[in-house]
């Protein structure tokens, strides 16, 4: 069986197959009937144990495209918040039959747990585990940037893109530097020491500190969201100190390459890391990597469970 | 392996079946060719330069991906998808003509009306094939046929084409058993 866990679960040629089925799953969406077959009598689960809106309601939609079944599973409602272990809910999942298992969890590891432990019999696909990854987003990432800057075909070679915030808690960063460097992109982070990880050299990409240089360089901005319920300390001073030295606003929006693209992956927190007329600029492609996403997903779960064995009960 | 046609006998099929399309549906003015890739949708686009040859006129040529509409996709491995290409005048209400290479099962071309009703309501589908092998499976029965080849189901029938084979030829490979 295979998961989704990480980014290093695809290898270059994988990663770009998820990119190329996805432009066709653009068409399908375009089209007058947004529903395919596919996916006829397999049941998609959604496990979501921390808040979420974009990402379930994503892979929501791109299961019901494809015609699978959906069964959303929030904490908030569930057993989960009454305190039932993963795996007792794991199981729970297996004995309905799920062919595949979206998972979101605040636990770094925890897709990976739900795969290992043999819990459940269907494919696991990570959307969000704790500070460690988050694929789904970084694919539809590479696939936006794609279609801006290379014409949607192919690798991100000479392409380069600047990762901007909270480095240190993003599971976002994590799986956009692996798969942009998979791709043959190059990558600079720009963020304020403390929001950085330990031994970040490490990671085969640039360090700044310094927003302002980066900015005529790159080709694409990816723009973190300040992360305020996992921030327990103050890395900091205050937040209109960070906006300033490390928010996109309308000056450095000035000094962007022409043609470059500015990204968020969302949730925004308008006025702190990027300014609504910022957000709103015909340079923002913050509403086309949620359509994006939608395209990304579908073929994530075709690719994935299409095909796979029925499970073996 | 023999061979059952060769370059100028799949130029002889696709002239024909031109001239018969273009007889059928009174000229190529409410006709859309759509091949299903790989190689049916090389010969749409051959029949439409035939088809353009003869009327002088451009005719409507595209390609349609049937993969997420297949029966078998529980049982196989995910196969890569391949480009849909609707020409500007879309499906509907149009005599859309399916191309494939060798009709056989039956099943594609179920997929293809499937996948077909998805982009538009044509006025009517017809369908061609270069080659047609037999051993239906399903009620679908081809309106255009380059060559009719009786075959044992143990055999398979090859098309290769210059396009992607450097080749123009068709050959059935293995025994009658």
């Amino acid at each position: 069986m295979r998961h989704l866990l990480s980014i290093n679960d695809l290898n270059k040629e994988q990663a770009l197959e998820i990119l190329d089925t996805a432009l066709e799953m653009v068409r399908v969406n375009e089209g007058p009937v947004k529903k395919l077959p596919t996916l006829r009598g397999k049941t998609v689960v959604n496990l979501f144990a921390e808040d979420s809106t974009r990402t379930r309601i994503s892979f929501e939609a791109a299961a019901k495209r494809l015609s699978a079944d959906v069964i959303n599973f929030t904490a908030k409602g569930s057993s989960l918040s009454k305190g039932e272990s993963l795996k007792d809910t794991a199981m729970t999942l297996q004995a309905m039959g799920a062919d595949a298992v979206v998972i979101r969890h605040p636990a770094s590891g925890a897709a990976h747990q739900l795969a290992q432990g043999k819990w459940v019999s269907g494919v696991v696909i990570n959307a969000g585990d704790g500070t460690h990854e988050h694929p789904s987003q970084a694919l539809l990432d590479s696939f936006t940037i794609r279609q801006h800057l290379k014409g949607g075909s192919g690798d991100l070679s000479g392409i380069r893109v600047a990762i901007v915030g909270d480095i240190l808690h993003s599971r976002v960063a994590r799986s956009n530097i692996l798969l942009l460097k998979k791709l043959g992109a190059t990558v600079v982070l720009v963020a304020p020491p403390t929001l950085l990880p330990y031994e970040v050299e490490r990671w085969g990409v640039e360090v700044s500190h310094k927003f302002s240089e980066v900015i005529p360089t790159v080709d694409a901005v990816i723009m973190l969201r300040i992360q305020q319920e996992r921030m327990s300390d103050l890395y900091f001073p205050s937040e209109r100190e960070y906006s300033t030295l490390f928010g996109i606003n309308a000056e450095r929006l000035a000094l962007t390459k022409k043609g470059s693209i500015i990204m968020h992956p969302g949730p925004m927190n308008r006025g702190l890391e990027i300014t609504a007329d910022v957000a709103d600029s015909p340079q923002s492609v913050v509403v086309e990597q949620v359509s994006n996403g939608v395209a990304i997903r579908m073929a994530i779960l075709y690719l994935f469970i299409a095909g796979s064995q029925e499970s073996g009960l | 392996m023999s061979v059952a046609l060769n370059s100028a006998d799949i130029g002889r099929a696709i002239t024909r079946i031109a001239h018969e399309i273009l007889e059928r549906n009174s000229g190529s003015e409410s006709i859309t060719i759509l091949g299903i890739p790989t190689r049916g949708a090389d010969i749409a686009y051959r029949l439409a330069s035939s088809i353009e040859a003869i009327e002088g006129s451009p005719v409507q040529v595209g390609a349609l991906d049937i993969t997420l509409h297949r029966d078998d996709l529980r049982m196989r491995a995910p196969r890569a998808l391949m480009e849909t290409k609707i020409p500007p005048l879309g499906v509907e209400g149009r005599t859309v003509i399916l191309v494939d290479d060798v009709l056989f099962s039956g099943r594609t071309i179920r997929s293809a009306l499937d996948a077909l009703g998805e982009i538009g309501r044509p006025q009517r589908v017809q369908l061609a094939v270069l080659v047609d092998r037999g051993h239906r499976e399903l009620p679908i029965k081809a309106d255009f046929v380059g060559k009719n080849l009786p075959t044992s189901a143990s055999q398979s029938v090859k098309v290769h084409l210059s396009e992607r084979d450097g080749i123009d030829e068709v050959t059935i490979e293995g025994q009658v058993l």
